[in-house]
């Protein structure tokens, strides 16, 4: 019993570190395609991101100096994806493939060329890293059966971007749902025309919320190579932005359905680890590679309206012209 | 895709903005070599002779070429009827799962011309399969085919591994690959063919695949252009309401352009499943879905120009290897990096430019200048 528990609570914790950068990206889908700019470099940001900041704490030691550096890169190819669909009004998905493959191409480029690791980067030291805060008395009070268990491995000793990330969470959806920059946000990604009428620059605002995008998915990358690993390895992203993308579809574009289905998606992931060739009861042994794939399979289902139905931001994806 | 030239000459729009456009990528290219510290002079120079300056080179250069005009063309039909394939990678590693299939069951039994026939239908309706999921799904339940198709990667990738470890593995190997396929499949090598009638080449990966390629651009042609589905198909393309009131079902020429478009994908199986490896891997298709779409775009979705694009690239990956392997510090990611950026010149940032040589035009125009211009 005690043992099952003590599974379950290793496995949810497991699942909260795997959703970390997912969380993050999810919310920074959320505000570009909230203002209407589709973006499926997410990806290519955060692993830009975790490729600059791995470098930056090599070269410094400092974990802070690696999370400046790589949101600083990760918003400087937001603003390059703002500049092609925003400002000369390319195809969104054209942009964001070429941010991607570029990306893929050029961390791998230049972590030969600088470090001579074949694609990685110097293992990095502990004060170069986030490391896991164990939170007050975790030791004392993880003697208690269950919400010890409970407090000592879920709640505490994640790094410190696993908590900014789900208090992002809730940040997000002040912003988007009761702010008046998110109000206009969400208007411009529904209706352009009514924002310009009403005298607010579409341009400016989409551009915002390219950078708070950008800015986002920084963290991630960030998380990933400087804090759930300790250096960077080539392609280390292995997809995880797509399946944000997955995830924010899955919550229909809302901010707390997004995190919860990026907290199932995490779970997969874990779980997958945990049930490789142990034979379930009913359906047997469930190939690994099924679950893995599950949260794409589901996202097709939802999309097809299978599972309710989720609709996008209406002007997501089309260019503004201001009319003369 | 608008016809809306604003005073631009024709071989403007059609040669001089792509060109500016690819070298504004290979510029940028160039800085990045820079800045590692190495000599793009000498970089273009190595590339060059890797991929056209010895035996080998020409032979691996248009084998490269052969997996881009087969995914160039399958971006460029969905292009043309205003919709974006990015699930070619994924189309062509099940087109090549359908060819390694018959390869498998049905090698050691039948002759050549009907395994070869037989390997391209598999390719061509496991490939369409793959994409029409994702079309119906667009058309009859409303989902965007950016974002299934994406998925569709994925699974693809998920299905193909799980095939290869628990299915089609060769037993008693370690390694995930089927066991090879019958010599009377193997596609024939463009040397095997030049030694047949006497001549001398050396070996190389290019087979009579490339053939197909080019069989496939004129067919693609005569469809697109001179064919009424193509017709539809372009006029879907450019306004889909309006097809629909001429009477045009715009369901059904989503679904077939999206099959054929996954069919083209998935004749990249043919030319490494059958005509190279000749047994299943893994990732045999090696991102070459992807820079289908650089291709297609800087193609301009026309056969002719997918050919240019497709050797182009066939000569970045051969002479990419060749640079990888003479200067250590430029790796073969190069060459993506270099894809990523033909993708965001001659598509994202395609407006970037044009304005500006618009311009220039209308001004060397106004002039009586005595320059006769068609168009």
């Amino acid at each position: 019993m005690t043992d099952l528990f003590t599974v379950i609570v290793l496995t949810l914790d497991a699942t909260l570190r795997v959703a970390t950068p997912l969380i993050f990206c999810a919310m920074a889908g959320l505000f570009s395609e909230r203002s209407g700019i589709i973006d499926i470099s997410l990806e290519g940001k955060m692993l830009a991101a975790a490729f600059v900041a791995a470098a930056t704490a090599a070269v410094t030691g400092s974990a802070w100096f690696a999370m400046l550096a790589g949101m600083t890169v990760s918003v400087a190819l937001a603003l390059l994806h703002g500049l092609a669909c925003i400002t000369y009004r390319g195809n969104h998905v054209v942009s964001g493939v070429a941010i991607n493959i570029l990306v893929s191409g050029l961390t791998v480029v230049l972590g030969i060329a600088w470090f001579e690791r074949g694609g990685t980067t110097p293992p990095l030291q502990a004060d170069a890293r986030f490391m896991p805060l164990e939170w007050p008395l975790a030791e004392t009070l993880g003697q208690i059966p269950l919400l010890g268990t409970i407090y000592k491995e879920l709640l505490s000793g994640h790094n410190l971007l696993v908590y900014v990330a789900l208090l992002i969470v809730p940040l997000s959806w002040w912003v988007l749902f009761r702010s008046r920059f998110g109000l206009r946000l969400r208007a411009v990604g529904e209706n352009p025309q009514a924002v310009d009428t009403a005298g607010i620059s579409v341009a400016f605002l989409r551009y915002r919320a390219v950078i708070i995008c950008g800015l986002l998915c920084g963290l991630a990358g960030t998380y990933l190579s400087i804090a759930q690993n300790a250096s960077f390895t080539r392609d280390m992203t292995a997809g995880q932005g797509y399946i944000a993308l997955a995830a924010m579809i899955f919550g229909k574009w809302r901010p707390g359905t997004a995190l919860l289905a990026c907290l199932l998606f995490g779970l997969l992931d874990a779980v997958a680890i945990r049930l490789q060739g142990v034979p379930l009861p009913v359906v047997g042994e469930v190939p690994v590679q099924l679950i893995q794939a599950l949260p794409y399979i589901l996202t097709v289902i939802l999309l097809a309206g299978f599972i309710g139905k989720a609709v996008a931001p209406k002007a997501i994806g089309m260019p503004y012209v201001k009319e003369r | 895709m608008s016809q809306d030239n604003n005073g631009l000459p024709r071989w403007a729009d059609v040669l001089l903005i792509p060109v500016i456009n690819i070298c504004l990528a290979l510029l940028v290219s160039g800085l990045i070599i820079i800045a590692i510290g190495e000599d793009p002079i000498e970089a273009v120079q190595i590339l060059l002779y890797g991929a056209f300056g010895y035996d080998e080179a020409l032979g691996y250069t248009l084998y490269y070429t052969t997996n881009f005009i087969f995914t160039g063309l399958a971006v460029a039909i969905a292009f043309h009827a205003g919709l974006f394939n990015i699930g070619g990678e994924g189309q062509a590693y099940i087109g090549g799962l359908g060819v390694g299939l018959v390869m498998l069951w049905l090698g050691p039994v039948l002759p050549f011309w009907m395994l070869f026939i037989l390997g391209i239908g598999a390719a061509a309706l496991f490939g369409a399969a793959w994409a029409y999921v994702p079309a119906y799904l667009q058309v009859y339940r409303g989902s965007h085919i950016v974002i299934t198709t994406i998925m569709f990667n994925f699974i693809a990738s998920a299905l193909m591994v799980y095939l290869m470890v628990n299915v089609l593995i060769e037993p008693g190997q370690m390694a995930p690959q089927s066991k090879q396929f019958a010599e009377e499949t193997f596609l024939p090598f463009i040397h095997e063919i030049v030694e047949a009638f006497g001549g001398e080449m050396v070996h190389t990966p290019l087979n009579i695949s490339f053939f197909w390629a080019l069989i496939c651009c004129v067919l693609l042609w005569l469809y697109i252009w001179h064919s009424r589905w193509g017709y539809e198909l372009r006029t879907v393309g450019f306004n889909e309401k309006a097809a629909g009131y001429a009477g045009i079902n715009y369901k059904k020429v989503v679904i077939l352009t999206m099959c054929i478009s996954g069919a083209l994908a998935g004749f990249v199986g043919i030319n490494e499943v059958q005509g190279v490896h000749h047994r299943l891997i893994l990732n045999f298709t090696a991102g070459y879905g992807f820079t289908g779409i650089a291709v297609a775009l800087m193609g301009r979705n026309h056969p002719v120009g997918i050919v240019l694009a497709s050797l182009l690239f066939g000569i970045l990956y051969q002479g990419g290897a060749e640079l990888a392997f003479e200067v250590p510090k430029i790796t073969r990611e190069m060459v993506v990096a270099i894809q990523g950026l033909v993708i965001l010149f001659s598509g994202a940032l395609a407006l970037m430019i044009r304005p500006a040589v618009e311009k220039l035009f209308r001004q060397f125009n106004r002039r009586p200048a005595p320059v006769a211009q068609e168009a």
